[in-house]
């Protein structure tokens, strides 16, 4: 079956000031149905950057897609037109915010504010369309979503607006689900709460979906799929067992060890600092000829420092971006 | 909750409802004074009563007779209907221009932006005032005139303000969201942008209104508004100053009216305010 969505070589282009500089090079990767890839990276690795370039949002003309395709069903999204993409977004695709606490309009109700989306792309009346929002509200286990609809945003915990805000995104019933950084806003309770609804409403909704995160653990608890980013560009794409069980690219195996592991830390005898990768994140303007991890790679030898290693195939299913993978399962 | 909290918040609360209704009682008060004008005062505003000149309030005549012996309470009751229309329908123009203009400029920025800003800046530096006074003379010493004039005055600011509300509230995650979820630049502005930005504009054109009176008075007082024998607030006051040391109620009546109206709009304004602003509630 062909994928739901197909980035191919998505290169975006970023201007800030006099420098000129990709924030995402080169970017392939494919979601089929029913399936969620994560996209992990720490901050400025451009997993926001490829996240607003499928929904065609960057912010030109500081930031342009300047080469690849996004291939959605049968549009390219890197080159359709903006009335397209308007009947798209929000009806084909939908997008979960990261700060549920400012993505809801303060001055109109949650309810009002979600029919609004019904109305506009499925044309339903104002009964019909409260009538299915009070079924999503539910669906997101809103408690008593008939009285919760007439509710403004600045009524509800943080937690139950970022429920109203995944109603919005399911609202249409869409083919791809993008969720950036859902849970970060939240407190770890909350978090559980959240993603365990996410999880059963991405499987039962079946929408092909991209979770963005910088944290493992929800990883781990949600992704079928993971590909690491590290300065624009993938370096490590596996399925969720395979990149936890034996990750082959020493930044993965770097992230990976630098979970805190509540047993070890708790035992004061023994407490050892918590192993962080060395070095700082390269500024995306001054990148090195070679690996762009190669500065701060405890395994990098001088061919790294030459040549760009490309995304190659370690096992089915298990793609790396080195020339000295890591061989050791973990 | 500590109990000193409990008071300051009771307190708060006293003082709003304070503002708000002072301020609203007597505009209510002011628009019914216009709206049944003649019929209830006691004697027609224009008639002369060549044997009761400048008389000093009396049972007969409460605030006293002017120079031809028209009745000054008849007069300030009918009188209401032009001071409070011109500063009514000045406010409302305003605000249908300075939102328009403020909203298009902060919302699509660029080349319309930079013009708008531009021409809105320009104004500004000229004092409303003097503004108001040019226009006046271009466009006729009229009720009309004096309504575009004061109208043209408040645009700008209001424009500014609109803007800057716009350019904030554009940099919104929900209006982003409602980007991500398919909306209209136009849908996105008028539904989730400009409600946004209603209160302070519901603020500054009930102090707008206030300055309305005044300026309006103003212009009437310098010949520039509505002209005599309409009992215009600011016209009657100009007319009367000559006498101001023989008969100071001729001065004091329209002067204490015109007051009482800035005041009433002006507590509006603020009890206004006090509710909407959210610095101010807590």
């Amino acid at each position: 079956m062909a994928p739901l969505l197909s980035v191919q070589g998505l290169t975006v282009e970023l201007v800030t000031g006099e420098r000129t500089f990709e924030a995402v090079s080169d970017l392939t990767f494919d979601v089929s149905r029913n399936e969620v890839l994560a996209l992990v990276g720490e901050s400025g690795s451009g997993k926001s950057m490829t996240a607003l370039a499928i929904m065609r949002l960057l912010p030109e003309p500081v930031a342009e897609i300047i080469g690849g395709r996004i291939l959605f069903g049968d549009v390219d999204l890197a080159s359709a037109s903006e009335a397209r993409l308007m009947e798209i977004r929000g009806d084909r695709i939908g997008l979960i915010f990261q700060e549920p606490m400012t993505s809801l309009n303060p001055s109109i109700r949650v309810g009002p504010q979600v029919a609004e989306v019904l109305r506009l792309h499925k044309g339903l009346s104002v009964a019909t369309a409260r009538q299915r929002v009070e079924e999503l509200f539910e669906l997101v286990r809103i408690p008593d979503p008939k009285r919760r609809y007439d509710d403004y945003p600045h009524q509800m915990s943080g937690g139950m607006r970022q429920r109203v805000v995944i109603a919005l995104a399911l609202a249409c019933d869409p083919d791809l689900l993008i969720a950036d950084e859902p849970t970060t806003a939240l407190d770890v309770t909350t978090q559980a709460q959240i993603l365990e609804t996410f999880r059963d409403l991405q499987a039962s909704v079946g929408a092909a979906t991209i979770l963005i995160t910088h944290d493992l653990a929800v990883v781990a608890e949600t992704a079928d799929r993971v590909a690491v980013m590290y300065a624009g560009r993938i370096v490590e794409e596996a399925t969720t067992r395979q990149l936890f069980d034996s990750p082959r690219h020493p930044y993965t195996n770097g992230l990976l060890g630098s979970i805190p592991q509540i047993e070890d830390a708790l035992d004061t005898a023994t407490r050892q600092p918590l192993p962080e990768i060395p070095g700082m994140v390269p500024a995306l303007w001054a990148l090195p000829t070679g690996c762009a991890f190669a500065p701060r790679c405890p395994l990098a030898r001088e061919r790294c420092t030459r040549e760009r290693p490309p995304l190659a195939g370690m096992e089915p299913g298990h793609r790396a971006a080195c020339w000295y993978p890591v061989e050791v399962a973990r | 909750m500590p109990e000193a909290i409990v008071r300051r918040r009771r307190r708060g609360a006293r003082r709003v409802n304070l503002f708000l209704w002072v301020g609203a009682t007597l505009l209510v008060g002011f628009v019914a004074l216009a709206v049944l004008g003649e019929s209830i005062a006691p004697y027609d505003p224009n008639a002369q009563d060549l044997f009761a000149m400048l008389e000093a309030p009396s049972e007969a005549h409460l605030l006293g007779t002017d120079n031809v012996g028209r009745d000054i309470l008849s007069r300030l009751i009918v009188g209401t209907r032009f001071t409070l229309s011109i500063a009514l329908a000045s406010v409302f123009l305003a605000g249908i221009g300075g939102v328009a203009l403020g909203a298009i400029a902060g919302y699509f920025g660029g080349l319309i932006d930079r013009v708008v800003t531009g021409i809105i800046d320009l104004l500004l530096t000229v004092p409303n005032i003097v503004l108001a006074i040019a226009l006046a003379s271009v466009a006729g010493a009229s009720a009309t005139g004096l309504t575009i004039a004061i109208t043209a005055s408040f645009v700008p600011p209001l424009a500014r303000l609109v803007r800057g509300r716009v350019i904030e509230l554009r940099e919104e995650d929900f209006v982003a969201a409602a980007i991500t979820v398919g909306m209209s630049h136009t849908r996105i502005l008028l539904r989730h942008i400009l409600p946004n930005a209603a209160t302070v504009v519901i603020i500054e054109l009930s102090l707008n209104a206030g300055q309305a009176v005044l300026i309006g008075s103003a212009l009437g007082f310098l010949g520039l508004g509505v002209q005599p024998p309409a009992p215009e607030w600011g016209t009657m006051l100009g007319a009367s100053r000559e006498y101001l040391t023989l008969a100071p109620h001729l001065v004091a009546a329209p002067g204490v009216a015109i007051s009482l109206l800035v005041l009433a709009f002006n507590a509006f304004g603020d009890g206004l305010r006090d509710v909407f602003d959210p610095a101010s509630r807590n």
